[in-house]
C-alpha cells in the first residue's frame, strides 16, 4: 500500500506521533495463541442448550403444536412457545420509532418464511435437545407463498405480514421512499439518449466464521448477564427488556470481541429466547446457530432489483436519472426499512446530476428476512450504478474514466437529497487509480479537481 | 479453449455512520494512580480493530504513548451506551467521543502538573512519551506517573473525562427525501483485470489495482487489512456468493461452506493499493469510516471487465459461469 | 450415553480422560479440557477453525471422535510453543497482521505447522494447498500466505538467538 501524498497536500499535517502509524494490534497476541476469549470460550455448570423448532414451509399456518413427546426425550429440561413470550411481538427498529411491530419472537399463528422458528427446546445437551426438537408436532395449513418483489406488489399476491397489511413498508403515508430533485422527464425529453437497464442481485450470507449465539447466565441478585457476539450491546439489551416485559436494568450483556460480523450480528434474534429461557429455568442457557441456520435462517443480505433510466448527452453529462430499486426485505422488517432509506440516500451515486428521481421500495417475501451487511443499502446499488455508468461511457465512445471525473460531484454541488457536498475525493480517486493501472486519461481528466468544477 | 482478457474499472462512495435514528457512542476515559488510562465503552470490535485504533486516538489527544492506554469494553454495566458497530461508524462516532473525553482527562492532568511544578496549566505540553513539560523548557518536567499520584493522593482529583459524539436524528422529508443521511464519505476506485474461459465461463480475477480515499490512515496496517479483505469479499460477491442460487427460487440454498461458494487462497489476484487522504472535518484527526466500501468497488470492476473480455453484459449477482456462458452462446447464436 | 478411557499425549504432556463414546474431540478440548485455542465453526468439517495436529498431520477435531486419539500425539495451539515463547508461524502472523478476527487463526497457524515440518521450503501454491481447507472471512488470505512464506524463510534460517 503507497500513499499519494501530492493529493490534498495542503491539508496534511505531520505533528501526530500516535495516530497516523501502524501499531500492533492489541489483539494480534490473543489471536496468534488462541486465547482471546469469545463469547462461547466459557464454562457454566449445567449449562442447557436450546434447539429451535423450525418452519419447513415458506408460508403456513399453524393449526396446533404438540410437544407431549418431546417432553418425555430425556436430558429435555423445558420446552417454551409464543405463550411464554411477554410480548411476543417485536421489531429491532422500534427503538428508533420505526413501527409496527411485526415479527414473532416464536411464531404461533403464522410462519412466513422456512426457517421461521417456533418451538425452542431446552435440554441437558444439545443431542437431547435436537432429538426432542425432532419430536415436536406441529400441523401446517400451507398458504401460497410469494418470492419475487414485484410479483409482491401486484393487487392479489399473498398477504405476507398481517401487521403491514400490505406487501410494502410504508414511508410517513408513501408506498415507497423517495427523492425529488429537479425535473426527469423534461430532462429525459431533451436528453440525447436514453438508457434504461435492469439489475439484479441475490441473497448473500455473511459467513463469519464465529456463528451467531450468546450465553445467559443468571446471576445473584435476580439479575441475568449475556455473553453475546452482537455487534450491538444496547439493541439487544432495550429490545430484550422490551420483549421481556423485563426492567432493563436486570439484564447485562458482555460482549466486544466477534468472530467475524459483517452486519450479521446486528439483528437480535439469539439473546431474547436465551434469556427468557435463563430466567424460567435458573440455568445457564446456550443458543448458538449451526452453520446451517446461520446460512439459510440468518438474515443475509437482501436481494435488490434496480431500474435505471438516464438521460444523457453526446458530451457526456449525465442529465438525468430516474432509479426504481426494490429491497427483498423477506418476512419481516428487521433493519430493511432503515437500509432502504440509506438506498435512497445514496442515489444517484457520486455523481452530480441535476434531475433525479428515486423510489425505494422496502417489500415483504416469502424469504428468510434479510438485515444489514457490509455495505448495507449500497453495495449493490453500486454494482448497478457502476455497470449502468460502464454502459452510458460505450455508449458515446467516451473512456470511462473520463466520463467519471465529467461527472463526479465537486465540492459545493447539491446532492439529490439537497445537501451540499463537502469533502468528496472521487476525481481524485479515479486519477490515481488511472495512474496505477497505467490507463491513460486526457488532460483536461488529469487536472481536474473535486475542490472546483472546471469550466 | 479460449482465455480472453479484459479490464474494466469502477468508481465509488460511501457514508460514514447513518443519521437517520440518531447516532451517538460515548466513552468514560480515567487515570489509574499510575498514569495508565482507562477508555471504558461499551463498543464491540468485530475483528476490524476498533481497540487498537480506539486507543491510538486517546493516546493522540492526551499526549501518551499508545501502550499507556488500557480500552475496557464491553459490558454495559461498566461501558456508557454505544449505538454498535455497523455502517462504519465505529472509527468515526467512537472515536470522536474518546476525543472529547481524553481533552477533559488531559485538561486535569495539566491542571495536577501545574500545581506540582508551579506553573501556569497553559504553558505545559506533553512530550508523548509519558512526561509533561513546561514549553521550551523540557528539563522542567514531570512525569505522567507522579502527576497521577499526586492527582490521588495529594490533590484529591480524579483525572478523567466524559465524552459523546451524537449525529442528531436527521427525518428525511417524505415528498422530496431531503435529508442529512450521514456525516462525511470515503471514495474509492478499482481497476480490474480479468481473464474469462470461453468454454467453461469461468472468470479468473488477475489484478485489482485501487485508490482509496479514507480521510486519514489512523493505523495504516489496519487500512490494508481493510482494503485486502474488502476487495476479497468484492471479488466472492461479484463471482460466487449467495444463499439463493436461483433466486427467486428458494431451492438448492447452501447449507455449509462446501455448497457455499468463496473464493479460496488460490483464487487470489494481484493487489495493488493507493491511499489518499483527504482529512474530514468532523472526523478523529480526519478520520472517515471506510470499513464497509472496500468492498464494493471491486464488484462492477469485475463486471465491466468482463464485458471488455467477451462482450457479455451479466447484470445479476453472482456472475456464475452459467450466466457468462449463456451470454456467449447468446452473442453466438 | 457410555464413557470410556482415552491415553493420549496432548501438547507433550501425557492425558488420562473419559470420554462419551461418540464425542467429539473437539469437544472434549473445549468442554472438558477448557482448551479453547481450538475454535467450532461449523461441526461440519468445512470451515477448517477446529483444526489440530495429530501425530503430525493435520485433522478436523469436530469430525474426529475423541476416543480414536487412543495413543495418539495431539498438538493443539496452546501447545505450539512454550509458555511466553512464540513460535514463528505465530511471529509472523503478528509482525504480517494476518489476523483480524483471529476466529480461524488458530487452525490457519496449525494447518501451516504441518506444512513447514514436511516441506520448510513451500512454494506459494503449497502454501495455499495447505490452507485450502482453511475458512477466512476477514483478511482475504493474502497476509495469512505471506505471514506462512515468511515464517518458513525464518525456520530454515540457521538457528539464531531468539529473545
Amino acid at each position: 500500500m503507497e500513499y499519494r501524498k501530492d493529493y490534498f497536500a495542503e491539508t496534511q499535517t505531520q505533528d501526530l506521533t500516535e495516530v497516523g502509524v501502524t501499531r500492533q494490534r492489541s489483539d494480534a497476541l490473543g489471536h496468534v495463541t488462541g486465547k482471546t476469549q469469545y463469547y462461547a470460550d466459557r464454562q457454566f455448570a449445567g449449562l442447557l442448550h436450546l434447539k429451535m423448532v423450525r418452519s419447513p414451509h415458506h408460508h403456513a399456518r399453524i393449526k396446533s403444536i404438540d410437544v407431549a413427546k418431546a417432553l418425555k426425550v430425556p436430558g429435555v429440561v423445558r420446552i417454551l412457545t409464543a405463550k411464554d413470550v411477554p410480548q411476543n411481538i417485536y421489531t429491532i427498529l422500534c427503538l428508533i420509532q420505526v413501527e409496527p411491530n411485526d415479527e414473532p419472537v416464536l411464531a404461533f399463528d403464522k410462519v412466513r418464511f422456512k426457517g421461521e422458528q417456533i418451538v425452542a427446546v431446552l435440554a441437558e445437551s444439545e443431542a437431547a435437545a435436537r432429538d426432542a426438537a425432532a419430536k415436536v408436532k406441529i400441523v401446517y395449513e400451507v398458504l401460497p407463498a410469494v418470492f419475487d418483489v414485484e410479483e409482491a406488489l401486484k393487487p392479489g399476491a399473498p398477504l405476507v405480514n398481517e401487521y403491514h397489511g400490505r406487501n410494502y413498508f410504508t414511508y410517513e403515508g408513501h408506498h415507497c421512499r423517495r427523492v425529488r430533485h429537479g425535473d426527469v422527464e423534461r430532462a429525459f425529453a431533451k436528453a440525447d439518449h436514453v438508457v434504461e437497464e435492469m439489475y439484479q442481485s441475490s441473497p448473500i450470507e455473511h459467513a463469519p466464521t464465529e456463528t451467531t449465539g450468546c450465553i445467559v447466565v443468571p446471576d445473584q441478585n435476580d439479575r441475568y448477564t449475556c455473553y453475546s457476539n452482537t455487534q450491538a450491546l444496547y439493541f439487544t439489551l432495550d429490545n430484550t427488556a422490551l420483549i421481556l416485559n423485563s426492567p432493563f436494568h436486570k439484564l447485562r450483556l458482555v460482549g466486544g470481541t466477534v468472530g467475524g460480523g459483517f452486519g450479521g450480528k446486528v439483528d437480535v434474534i439469539t439473546e431474547p429466547i436465551a434469556f427468557l429461557a435463563a430466567m424460567l429455568t435458573k440455568r445457564p442457557v446456550k443458543y448458538e446457530y449451526s452453520r446451517e441456520e446461520e446460512m439459510q435462517v440468518s438474515s443475509p443480505r437482501a436481494a435488490e432489483r434496480i431500474y435505471i433510466k438516464d438521460g444523457l448527452m453526446k458530451d457526456g453529462r449525465i442529465t438525468a436519472r430516474k432509479v426504481t430499486l426494490y429491497v427483498d426485505a423477506g418476512a419481516y422488517s428487521r433493519h430493511s426499512p432503515y437500509g432502504t432509506t440509506k438506498a435512497a440516500a445514496h442515489m444517484p451515486g457520486p455523481y452530480t446530476i441535476p434531475n433525479v428521481w428515486v423510489d425505494c421500495h422496502c417489500v415483504y417475501t416469502n424469504r428468510t428476512p434479510s438485515s444489514a451487511m457490509r455495505g448495507f443499502g449500497v453495495t449493490i446499488g453500486d454494482f448497478a450504478l457502476e455497470v449502468q455508468m460502464d454502459k452510458l461511457a460505450r455508449l458515446i465512445g467516451m473512456d470511462p474514466m473520463e466520463f467519471r471525473i465529467l461527472n463526479a460531484y465537486r465540492d459545493g454541488d447539491m446532492k439529490a437529497h439537497q445537501k451540499q457536498v463537502e469533502g468528496a475525493a472521487l476525481v481524485e480517486c479515479v486519477q490515481a487509480a488511472a495512474d496505477l493501472a497505467r490507463w491513460p486519461i486526457d488532460d483536461r481528466s488529469k487536472t481536474a479537481s473535486s475542490l472546483k468544477r472546471e469550466v | 479453449m479460449t482465455r480472453k482478457r479484459g479490464r474494466g474499472m469502477a468508481a465509488v462512495n460511501y457514508p460514514t455512520g447513518m443519521n437517520l435514528g440518531g447516532d451517538p457512542s460515548q466513552a468514560l476515559i480515567h487515570a489509574t494512580t499510575t498514569g495508565s488510562f482507562v477508555v471504558t465503552l461499551s463498543s464491540v470490535d468485530l475483528g476490524q480493530g476498533l481497540k487498537t485504533v480506539m486507543a491510538q486516538i486517546c493516546a493522540e489527544t492526551l499526549g501518551v504513548p499508545t501502550d499507556n492506554i488500557i480500552i475496557d469494553t464491553a459490558d454495559t454495566d461498566t461501558g456508557p451506551h454505544c449505538m454498535g458497530t455497523f455502517a462504519s461508524r465505529g472509527t468515526h462516532r467512537i472515536g470522536n467521543a474518546i476525543i472529547m473525553a481524553a481533552k477533559e482527562a488531559r485538561a486535569v492532568m495539566l491542571e495536577v502538573a501545574a500545581e506540582e511544578l508551579e506553573v501556569d496549566s497553559n504553558d505545559l505540553t506533553t512530550d508523548g512519551a509519558g512526561t509533561i513539560h513546561v514549553k521550551g523548557s523540557p528539563q522542567k518536567s514531570i512525569s505522567i506517573f507522579n502527576v497521577a499520584l499526586a492527582a490521588h493522593f495529594k490533590h484529591g482529583k480524579s483525572i478523567s473525562g466524559r465524552g459523546i459524539f451524537l449525529q442528531p436524528r436527521s427525518y428525511p422529508e417524505p415528498e422530496t427525501g431531503k435529508m442529512t443521511p450521514a456525516t462525511c464519505y470515503a471514495h474509492a476506485c478499482t481497476v480490474a483485470e480479468v481473464e474469462v474461459d470461453t468454454e467453461t465461463g469461468e472468470v479468473a480475477v488477475l489484478s485489482l489495482k485501487s485508490a482509496y480515499e479514507v480521510g486519514r490512515a489512523l493505523n495504516p496496517r489496519m487500512v490494508e487489512q481493510q482494503i485486502i479483505g474488502g476487495a476479497w469479499m468484492g471479488i466472492s460477491h461479484a463471482l460466487y456468493e449467495t444463499t439463493e442460487p436461483y433466486y427467486p427460487d428458494r431451492a438448492h440454498g447452501p447449507v455449509d461452506f462446501n455448497q457455499y461458494l468463496m473464493p479460496g487462497p488460490g483464487d487470489l489476484p494481484e493487489f495493488a493499493n493507493v491511499v489518499i487522504e483527504r482529512p474530514a472535518a468532523d472526523g478523529p484527526f480526519g478520520a472517515k469510516g471506510v470499513g464497509e466500501m472496500t468492498a464494493n468497488s471491486p464488484i462492477p470492476a469485475i463486471a465491466n471487465a468482463i464485458f471488455d473480455a467477451v462482450g457479455v453484459r451479466v447484470d445479476s449477482l453472482p456472475i456464475t459461469p452459467e450466466k457468462v456462458l449463456r451470454g456467449i452462446r447468446a452473442l453466438n447464436a | 450415553m457410555t464413557k470410556v478411557a482415552v491415553e493420549f499425549t496432548l501438547n507433550t504432556r501425557e492425558q488420562n480422560e473419559f470420554v462419551e463414546t461418540g464425542s467429539t474431540l473437539l469437544s472434549a478440548l473445549r468442554d472438558r479440557l477448557g482448551l479453547y485455542g481450538t475454535k467450532a465453526g461449523c461441526h461440519q468439517g468445512t470451515c477448517g477453525a477446529c483444526t489440530v495436529i495429530i501425530d503430525g498431520e493435520p485433522h478436523l477435531s469436530c469430525l474426529t471422535l475423541a476416543e480414536r486419539c487412543r495413543g495418539k500425539d495431539v498438538t493443539t495451539l496452546e501447545g505450539l510453543a512454550p509458555a511466553g515463547a512464540l513460535h514463528p508461524l505465530q511471529q509472523a502472523f503478528m509482525d504480517g497482521f494476518a489476523a483480524q478476527c483471529g476466529f480461524c487463526t488458530p487452525g490457519m497457524i496449525l494447518a501451516a505447522k504441518c506444512l513447514l515440518d514436511r516441506n520448510p521450503d513451500p512454494t506459494r501454491d503449497e502454501v495455499v494447498d495447505a490452507i485450502s481447507g482453511n475458512i477466512c472471512r476477514c483478511t482475504g488470505y493474502e497476509p495469512i500466505i505471506a505471514a506462512i512464506l515468511t515464517a518458513a524463510q525464518g525456520l530454515r534460517k540457521p538457528a539464531r538467538k531468539r529473545a
